[in-house]
């Protein structure tokens, strides 16, 4: 995904592109490919985003190899704030930027992955995590699949019975 | 009952497409919730966002009488919308206090010439630090906070003129 702006109401407001949909956009392609360039040049300012670079450690890696797997492991099992349904590692956004560089910081000053997501966790919930929690909300995801193999393993029990009389 | 039985994968794949159709149509962008209300302020010592107004530590929040903190950017179009509203509190004598969020001082100064200057304290927020220690998740966001420093009430989003009832009775039950 494109970089996503970290304001609400974006996804409404400043994507000029997005009443176009595709079939439109080709059809436009189609007329005049520069006139679609500039279109996209066009949009790129209206994606509110900060004029400020990047923090250090939103796109630069630990110097540590270890250390940088560690906090890449993390990053993929939390969740972008503004972009929900990303993990920080594959989004774009500024807020998720931030965000790496927190987690990166962190690993590098010695902090374990697991406390640094209890931290976001106290802060946003368990939302945050990519991995759920073993608690009684989530008992029925964890017992689901051993619930369904459980059943797999009966019918094929009865399947093979009757195969052998 | 067995004819039934058979009928069974057909039902639990029609409820699958619909679900995802429901989801489909109207994808889950929920709003979320900070974690800390209740909770004292997280310790943080920002810098002055713009020369003229002083900088924003915890410490300022522990002032004895509640006040707004305003989570804000001078990129963020949603903040220029709330700024009437915010200068309406203020005029009420709500003190209000600012955290500007990835912004340049330059910005930040254009924004308030532009939009009004509601604040009194301005911290400057380069990295979200503060924002990711108080559970806020974009741009606006305003808090109450009470006289002994401990998170009242989140508003997430703009303050629209029918929010500000729902601002200032949270400011009252923080007194």
């Amino acid at each position: 995904m494109s970089p996503v702006p970290s304001m609400r109401g974006a996804k409404r407001r400043s994507n000029p592109a997005s009443g176009l949909g595709a079939a439109g956009l080709l059809r436009f392609a189609r007329n005049d490919g520069v006139a679609l360039l500039a279109a996209i040049f066009l949009a790129a300012p209206a994606f509110a985003q900060s004029a400020l670079p990047p923090a250090r450690y939103a796109y630069a890696q630990i110097e540590d190899p270890r250390l940088e797997a560690e906090a890449r492991a993390l990053m993929e099992t939390l969740r972008c704030l503004v972009c929900q349904g990303q993990s920080i590692a594959d989004s774009d956004a500024d807020m998720a930027g931030d965000m790496r560089a927190l987690v990166r910081e962190r690993i590098a000053a010695g902090e374990t992955p697991e406390a640094i997501r209890a931290w976001l966790v106290d802060r946003y919930g368990a939302w945050v995590s990519y991995r759920p929690p073993v608690e009684p909300l989530t008992w029925p995801l964890w017992a689901a699949p051993v619930l369904l193999v459980a059943l797999g393993l009966f019918l094929a029990r009865g399947r093979f019975r009757r195969k052998a009389r | 009952m067995k004819r039934l039985f058979l009928w069974l994968p057909l039902a639990v794949f029609v409820a699958f497409i619909v679900t995802v159709a429901i989801g489909l149509r109207k994808p889950a962008d929920s709003p979320i919730r900070s974690r800390m209300i209740g909770k004292p302020m997280p310790d943080f010592a920002l810098e002055a966002a713009v020369p003229g107004h002083p900088p924003l530590s915890a410490a300022n929040l522990r002032s004895g009488k509640p006040r707004l903190v305003n989570v804000f950017a001078s990129w963020c179009v949603p903040c220029k919308a709330e700024a009437p509203q915010l200068m309406a509190l203020r005029h009420r004598g709500i003190p209000i206090d600012g955290v500007a969020i990835r912004d340049r001082s330059e910005d930040v100064a254009r924004f308030l010439a532009d939009w009004g200057d509601p604040f009194e304290r301005i911290g400057a927020d380069p990295a979200s630090r503060v924002q990711f220690a108080l559970g806020s998740s974009g741009v606006p966001e305003t808090f109450v906070v009470d006289g002994k420093g401990v998170i009242r009430h989140q508003h997430i989003g703009d303050i629209r003129p029918e929010h500000v009832p729902e601002i200032l009775a949270a400011y009252e039950a923080a007194k």
